[in-house]
C-alpha cells in the first residue's frame, strides 16, 4: 500500500512538473499577443492598456506564480480570443473526449479479447490464418482513414449513422453513445490488433502449461479453461500495453473529433493553436497531461491486483 | 540472399515497400503532371487513362500529388528517424553505460516524455514553433527521442557488465570507444527494428499532423493533408480519399512485415 501512495505522490509532482515546462516553453514563443490580437496597426497606447489588462507587462516569473495559483483553484486565465475563461471554455469539451477515450478503451479491450481466445482456441485452423491476415492489416490502417473508411461503408453505404450528425450528450445520452461508437470503432481498432497480437502470443504459451492440462482434467469446458484460467494470466504482459494504449487513445481522439465533427478538446486545441490563444492551449496540455499521468496510475495499481507478485517483488526492496 | 525470400513476410513486405516507396522516389524529381497547377475543366474528374486515379477538387491529378505526398511523408518519415536515432542513441549511450544520478534523473525525465504519446508532443512542438515542412521534422523527431532513449539504455545497461566490454576496458580502450566501436555494432539488430517500427509510426504521425492541418502547409502535397481535403467530398469523389489512404496503409504495411521478417529480426 505505500508503494501506491508513493506512486500518487510522485504523479502529483510529475503533473506539477508538467505544468511548468508547458508554461515556460509557451512564454518563450517569441511574438506579442497583445500585436497578434490587435493587429499590426494598433496604437501603442491601445497596446499597452491590452498588455496591462492581460498581465503581460509583469516578469515571467510573477505571471508564472499566478498562473500556477490559479491551475491549482481549477483557473486557468483568460482565453485571448473568445475572452472568456478557459476553464469555462473547456469544461463542456472535456466530458466529450474523455467519454470517447473510455469508450474505445472498452471497445478494445472485448474485442481483442474475444478474437485473441478464438484464434488461440483454434490456433493454426483456417480461422486463425484468416485473423492473422486481417490483424496485420488493420493495425496499418491510421485511426483516421479508419474513420473515413467506416463514414464511407457504415455511413454513406449503409446508412447506420449519419456523418456529421453528432448529437451532444446533455440532450439524447443514447443517440449520443450510438453516434460515438463510430469514432470509438476508428481508434479501437488498430489498437486492438496490437493487443490481439499480444494476447495471441500470451494464450498460446499459456494453453501448453501444465495448470491448464489440470483445469482440463477437472471437467472445465475448453471456454471456462480459456476465460477463467488462461485468460488472467496472458493478460499480465499486456497491462503495460493497454496503459500506453490509453494514454495514445487521448491523442488518437482529438484527431478522429476532426473525422466525426465532433466538438471535443481537440477541435477547440487545434483552432487555439492556429490563433496562437496560448492560455487555453496550455490549459488543454495540462489536462491532457493529467488524464495521461492519472491512466499510468490506474494501470499501475492494476497491475498490481491483477499479479500480486509485483507488489511482493517492490515490496521487498 | 535467396534464403531471404524463402520467408514469406520479407518477399510480400519488400513487394508492398517497394510498390510505394519507387514512385514515391520518382516523385519527388518528377511527377506526371504538376501538383499545383489547378485545371478547372478537370475538377473532380473521375479515372481515365490520363489520370489513372482521377482529379481532386482543384482539378490537379491525384496520381501527381499522392507520389509527391509519399515523397514528402518519405523525407519526413527519414529525417524524424535520424534526428531520433542519433540523439536517443547518444543520450542512452552515456546514461546506460555510465549510471548513476545523471542517468536517475534522465531517465525520470524520460519516463514522463516516454508516457506522452508522441503524436502529442509533437503537436505541442508544433504549437511552439509553428507548422511548416521543417517545424514538424524537428518537432516529430525532438517526440521520437524518448523512445529510442529507452531502447539504447536498456541494451548499454545489459552490455556493460559483458565480457567482451569488461576485456576491452582491460586493454585500456577508452569509455567513448567502448561505448561506439564495441558496443554499437552489437546493438545494431535491435536499433533496426525499432528504427523500421520508428518510421511508421513517424509517417503516421506525420500524416495526421498534416491532417490536422498542422503539419505540412499548402500548397505542398501531403498524404494527411489530401486525406482531410478528400473528407468534404467522401459522397461524390471517394477516390480522392481512398488513393492516399490506401497508399499510406500499403507502406506501413510493407515496413511493418520486413520488420517481422527474420532476415531483420535473426541477423
Amino acid at each position: 500500500m505505500n508503494v501506491v501512495i508513493k506512486k500518487i505522490v510522485s504523479s502529483i509532482l510529475t503533473i506539477l512538473v508538467v505544468a511548468c515546462l508547458v508554461f515556460f516553453a509557451f512564454s518563450l514563443i517569441p511574438g506579442d499577443p497583445a500585436v497578434a490580437k490587435l493587429g499590426t496597426q494598433a496604437t501603442p497606447e491601445k497596446l499597452q492598456a491590452l498588455r496591462e489588462s492581460m498581465g503581460l507587462n509583469k516578469p515571467v516569473a510573477v505571471r508564472f506564480m499566478e498562473w500556477i495559483g490559479g491551475v491549482l483553484k481549477g483557473d486557468f486565465g483568460t482565453s485571448y480570443s473568445y475572452n472568456v475563461p478557459v476553464t469555462g471554455l473547456i469544461a463542456g469539451k472535456l466530458p466529450v473526449t474523455v467519454i470517447l477515450t473510455l469508450y474505445s478503451f472498452i471497445l478494445m479491450i472485448v474485442m481483442s479479447v474475444f478474437i485473441a481466445i478464438l484464434a488461440a482456441r483454434y490456433e493454426n485452423s483456417h480461422v486463425d490464418k484468416v485473423i492473422q491476415i486481417i490483424n496485420q492489416v488493420i493495425m496499418s490502417v491510421p485511426p483516421f482513414f479508419g474513420g473515413i473508411i467506416l463514414t464511407l461503408i457504415f455511413g454513406l453505404g449503409l446508412h447506420l449513422f449519419a456523418p456529421g450528425g453528432y448529437v451532444s450528450y446533455d440532450i439524447n445520452m443514447g443517440r449520443f453513445m450510438g453516434y460515438m461508437f463510430w469514432p470509438a470503432l476508428a481508434i479501437a481498432l488498430p489498437k486492438s490488433a496490437m493487443a490481439f497480437s499480444l494476447l495471441y502470443g500470451g494464450l498460446i504459451t499459456e494453453k501448453k502449461k501444465d495448470y491448464a492440462r489440470t483445469a482440463y482434467s477437472r471437467g472445465n469446458s475448453t471456454k471456462d479453461v480459456f476465460y477463467k484460467h488462461l485468460l488472467k494470466n496472458a493478460c499480465i504482459p499486456v497491462v503495460t500495453f493497454f496503459g500506453m494504449a490509453l494514454a495514445d487513445m487521448i491523442a488518437g481522439s482529438i484527431v478522429i473529433e476532426q473525422v466525426f465533427g465532433i466538438p471535443g478538446l481537440g477541435r477547440i486545441l487545434l483552432t487555439s493553436i492556429q490563433n496562437r490563444d496560448y492560455p487555453v492551449v496550455e490549459a488543454i496540455i495540462v489536462c491532457i497531461a493529467i488524464l495521461v499521468i492519472v491512466s499510468n496510475l490506474l494501470v499501475d495499481v492494476l497491475y498490481r491486483i491483477i499479479d500480486p507478485r509485483t507488489a511482493v517483488a517492490e515490496g521487498d526492496k | 540472399m535467396k534464403r531471404a525470400f524463402k520467408d514469406f513476410n520479407f518477399t510480400l513486405g519488400l513487394i508492398l515497400t517497394a510498390i510505394v516507396l519507387i514512385p514515391a522516389i520518382i516523385g519527388i524529381f518528377w511527377t506526371p503532371y504538376s501538383t499545383e497547377t489547378m485545371d478547372n475543366a478537370m475538377k473532380m474528374a473521375g479515372a481515365s487513362l490520363s489520370h489513372p486515379f482521377g482529379c481532386d477538387n482543384f482539378g490537379r491529378d491525384i496520381l501527381s500529388r499522392v507520389m509527391a505526398g509519399t515523397g514528402t511523408t518519405l523525407i519526413i518519415g527519414l529525417g524524424t528517424v535520424f534526428i531520433g536515432t542519433l540523439i536517443g542513441t547518444i543520450i542512452g549511450a552515456f546514461t546506460g553505460y555510465y549510471g548513476g544520478l545523471v542517468d536517475d534523473i534522465f531517465m525520470r525525465f524520460n519516463d514522463v516524455m516516454f508516457s506522452f504519446p508522441s503524436l502529442l508532443l509533437a503537436l505541442v512542438f508544433v504549437a511552439i514553433m509553428g507548422s511548416g515542412r521543417i517545424q514538424l521534422l524537428i518537432a516529430l523527431g525532438i517526440a521520437f527521442i524518448p523512445s529510442y532513449v529507452r531502447i539504447v539504455r536498456a541494451e548499454y545497461v545489459r552490455a556493460r557488465n559483458l565480457d567482451y566490454v569488461k576485456s576491452a576496458s582491460l586493454a585500456g580502450a577508452s569509455d567513448l570507444r567502448i561505448m561506439f566501436v564495441h558496443i554499437l555494432p552489437n546493438i545494431v539488430k535491435v536499433l533496426i527494428n525499432s528504427i523500421l517500427i520508428g518510421f511508421n509510426n513517424a509517417v503516421l504521425a506525420e500524416a495526421g499532423l498534416s491532417f490536422l492541418g498542422i503539419g505540412v502547409q499548402p500548397p505542398v502535397a501531403s498524404l494527411g493533408r489530401m486525406l482531410s481535403d478528400a473528407q468534404t467530398y467522401l459522397f461524390n469523389a471517394p477516390g480522392m480519399a481512398l488513393a492516399p489512404g490506401l497508399t499510406l496503409i500499403v507502406m506501413v504495411l510493407g515496413i511493418s512485415l520486413l520488420g517481422k521478417s527474420k532476415v531483420i529480426t535473426d541477423r
